[in-house]
């Protein structure tokens, strides 16, 4: 046992100082080997903490929201659908909901509406729109209706704090009587409907006697509504990663290309070896532990870099991309969540395909005849 | 199709070592046609040299062959959210019919490729290369089915299609349709824990007696697979109750997840450890007196009965541990 390991050891220290001879041929290497470790790292810790994200707004989400349509196109919600909704057994509560998006001319973002119990002539408005309109407590803000009439003049009661910033910051607060007011929305109406639901299980029995007595009714779960985020930000995340395939390609048959074309020193020094006894194995071992070397390390470096990236600076690269974009974006930063399932399949992505390519000119070096290597 | 990152990285996986495997296999079958060991010829050398790239590609196609069964399950179990009525890698599994032969694909594959390369070891140490038809060969069997592998993973990930929200209506229609259960069926407790006690026990006695008298190496091997296989029915039909503390839940899978401190690991890691060394045990017992085996083979059978012994006695040790601090107490 001993003398395995201490073989080993010999052999990652003649590896070690054997790539630190050339060290302006690993360091490139090792310099896109990293880069290609760090981009399809970004990714996936972006990715992740984009859906832990989402899996936190929605956790708040009602059990399920029905909505109206009307030739296909989502429409306003009579109250009576409520009461007879509420009436059937199994549902704890229904809640209708207003809301809607203002277009903002002056400043080019759309904004969310949202009602809740509070005075009228009140708002209470998220830290982008405070930002977007330079107003925060107790200043007021004005509104066109649709009337066209008067305009509406709301004092701001409070600027929602920061930890709510992804799910709030375009987000304006206000009574039913403004809501109303502002979108000239008509009596009896609401733009959708929350359901409560007592034992989550009946939800999709509940769902299907929804639609056979309102067949114009579009129940949504919330179940179905995370696994929609879900798909998404795989769907996204795939998509950018199919992208870099072709980097990582690239990245492959340049190391093809640094693992086959051996210098008439390298060459040599095989010859070498081989001429003082080296074996086969032996000279394959070196080459697996300089692999292990310049793999784990480019492995580390990516990660660790693509953590700054993503945590410290919010993946700037990715950004655009992958959150899609708005006049009124939330300002965030990420929370961290790495964990060994994301570590595992960035192993698989960059680690496997570089191993692989390698491992044929590895062999074609270590069979070199050593009078031929020496001669050369 | 799901472009989920570890579902690419999987088929990348896959097809890699697919590509692999097959190289490997044009070389092994040039050597169970071609191979002549007392022949100077150039041919002779040439594939003397290929043996090298062929273990060396082995090797990595099955260190990688080995986490790609678990990043599989990993896999399954992330994804379980897409699908309506799947609550763990258990129903992913069974969304379409190719998940659950593409794991037991894994797990054969697993098992046959270790085989390998205990075989592939042994060859190593004996000067004139007296294994090597019997390692084409069984490299021969490997290789097809880790290409079969690679088909129906790329069928099982291409037919998977997540219940998402669509414009006309929720998916909620497609829940009446289909039910993917997670339900796994399971033998009944009692009569499992018997045989689990009895085949470990077995294991453990034909072990002892194959270690230090060498008599019964088939025995072991035998006693050691069929070890394997009650020991994963067990796992399935009485240890996994008492790691979840729940009478009714049998799945195999949610014991890898953080909620049970990766115990599963654990498990699997020391199971499918012992099955390999059992089996490998077996392989080499034909080769044991000939040639220049007979200094390699009984030591190395030796040291992988100790192994075997170890990893099922550890298996056998966590089990008893979660038994005993469970805080379920079935009623035998």
């Amino acid at each position: 046992m001993n003398r395995t390991i201490e073989r080993h050891k010999n052999i990652l220290e003649f590896s070690l100082s054997s790539l630190l001879r050339r060290k302006t041929k690993n360091a490139s290497l090792l310099a896109i080997y990293t880069l290609i470790v760090f981009a399809i790292a970004s990714l996936l810790f972006f990715l992740s903490a984009m859906k832990r994200e989402a899996l936190l707004i929605l956790k708040d989400a009602p059990d399920m929201v029905v909505q109206r349509m009307e030739a296909g196109r989502q429409d306003l919600v009579p109250l009576s659908y409520a009461k007879e909704i509420a009436a059937l057994r199994g549902v704890r509560e229904v809640k209708p909901r207003l809301w809607g998006y203002y277009y903002d001319s002056p400043s080019g973002g759309n904004l969310t509406v949202m009602t809740a119990e509070m005075p009228a002539g009140f708002i209470k408005i998220g830290s982008g729109v405070s930002r977007l309109r330079r107003a925060t407590a107790a200043d007021v803000i004005v509104l066109q209706s649709y009337d066209n009439e008067v305009p509406l003049m709301l004092e701001i009661e409070e600027v929602l704090p920061y930890e709510s910033e992804l799910a709030a910051a375009d987000l304006v607060i206000m009574s039913e009587l403004d809501f109303r007011k502002l979108f000239k929305f008509p009596q009896g109406h609401a733009t959708d409907l929350a359901l409560t639901v007592a034992n989550p299980r009946e939800l999709s029995t509940l769902a299907g006697k929804i639609v056979d007595k309102f067949p114009d009714a579009r129940p949504i779960l919330k179940s179905e509504m995370l696994r929609t985020y879900d798909s998404i930000f795989d769907w996204r995340g795939g998509m950018m990663l199919v992208m870099m395939i072709a980097a990582v390609l690239s990245f492959i048959i340049f190391a093809w290309d640094r693992a086959t074309g051996l210098s008439a020193e390298e060459r040599k020094e095989i010859g070498i070896l081989k001429s003082i006894g080296w074996e086969t194995s032996d000279v394959l071992l070196l080459k697996f532990w300089e692999g292990a070397v310049i793999s784990l390390s480019a492995f580390f470096f990516g990660v660790i870099a693509a953590y700054v990236h993503v945590y410290f600076f919010s993946a700037p690269l990715f950004q655009p991309v992958l959150k899609g974009w708005s006049v009124l974006y939330p300002q965030f930063k990420l929370v961290p969540a790495v964990d060994t399932y994301q570590l595992g399949v960035l192993f698989f992505l960059t680690v496997a395909p570089y191993t692989f390519a390698t491992i044929i000119p590895c062999w074609r070096a270590a069979t070199i005849d050593p009078d031929a290597a020496m001669r050369s | 199709m799901i472009l989920h990152p570890a579902v690419l990285s999987l088929m990348t996986m896959s097809l890699l070592a697919g590509i692999m495997v097959l190289l490997a296999g044009a070389v092994g079958v040039r050597i169970l046609f071609s191979w002549n060991i007392k022949s100077g010829s150039e041919l002779q050398l040439s594939l003397e040299r290929q043996t090298y790239l062929v273990s060396t590609i082995l090797a990595y196609t099955f260190v990688f062959q080995i986490l790609s069964l678990f990043l599989y399950i990993y896999t399954a179990d992330n994804l379980h959210g897409l699908f309506v009525g799947a609550m763990c890698a258990a129903g992913t599994l069974n969304v379409n019919e190719y998940g659950y032969p593409v794991l037991l694909l894994k797990i054969v594959n697993f098992l046959l490729a270790g085989t390998w390369l205990i075989v592939n070891y042994a060859d190593t140490r004996g000067y004139d290369y007296p294994l090597i038809r019997a390692k084409y060969a069984l490299l021969l069997l490997i290789a097809p089915l880790v290409l079969f592998e690679a088909y129906e993973q790329y069928r099982y990930f291409s037919g998977l299609h997540a219940d998402i929200i669509t414009s006309c209506c929720g998916a909620l229609f497609s829940q009446d349709t289909r039910n993917i259960s997670g339900d796994i069926a399971a033998l009944p407790a009692r009569p499992m824990a018997i045989a689990f006690f009895a085949a470990m026990t077995a294991t453990l006695v034909s072990g002892h007696l194959f270690y230090w008298k060498g008599r019964g190496g088939w025995l072991f091997s035998a006693v050691s697979l069929v070890a394997f296989l009650v020991g994963v029915a067990s796992l399935i039909s009485f240890i996994s109750l008492y790691i979840y503390e729940l009478p009714t839940h049998h799945c195999p899978f949610c014991c890898l997840q953080e909620e049970y401190g990766y115990i599963g690991y654990a498990l699997y890691a020391t199971l499918l450890g012992g099955a390999v060394t059992g089996l490998g045990t077996g392989v080499l017992m034909p080769w044991r007196n000939r040639g220049s085996m007979k200094q390699v083979i009984p030591q190395l059978q030796r040291t992988l009965t100790l192994v075997t012994v170890i990893l099922y006695l550890l298996f056998t040790l966590i089990v008893l541990y979660r038994i005993k601090f469970s805080a379920l107490t079935l009623g035998w």
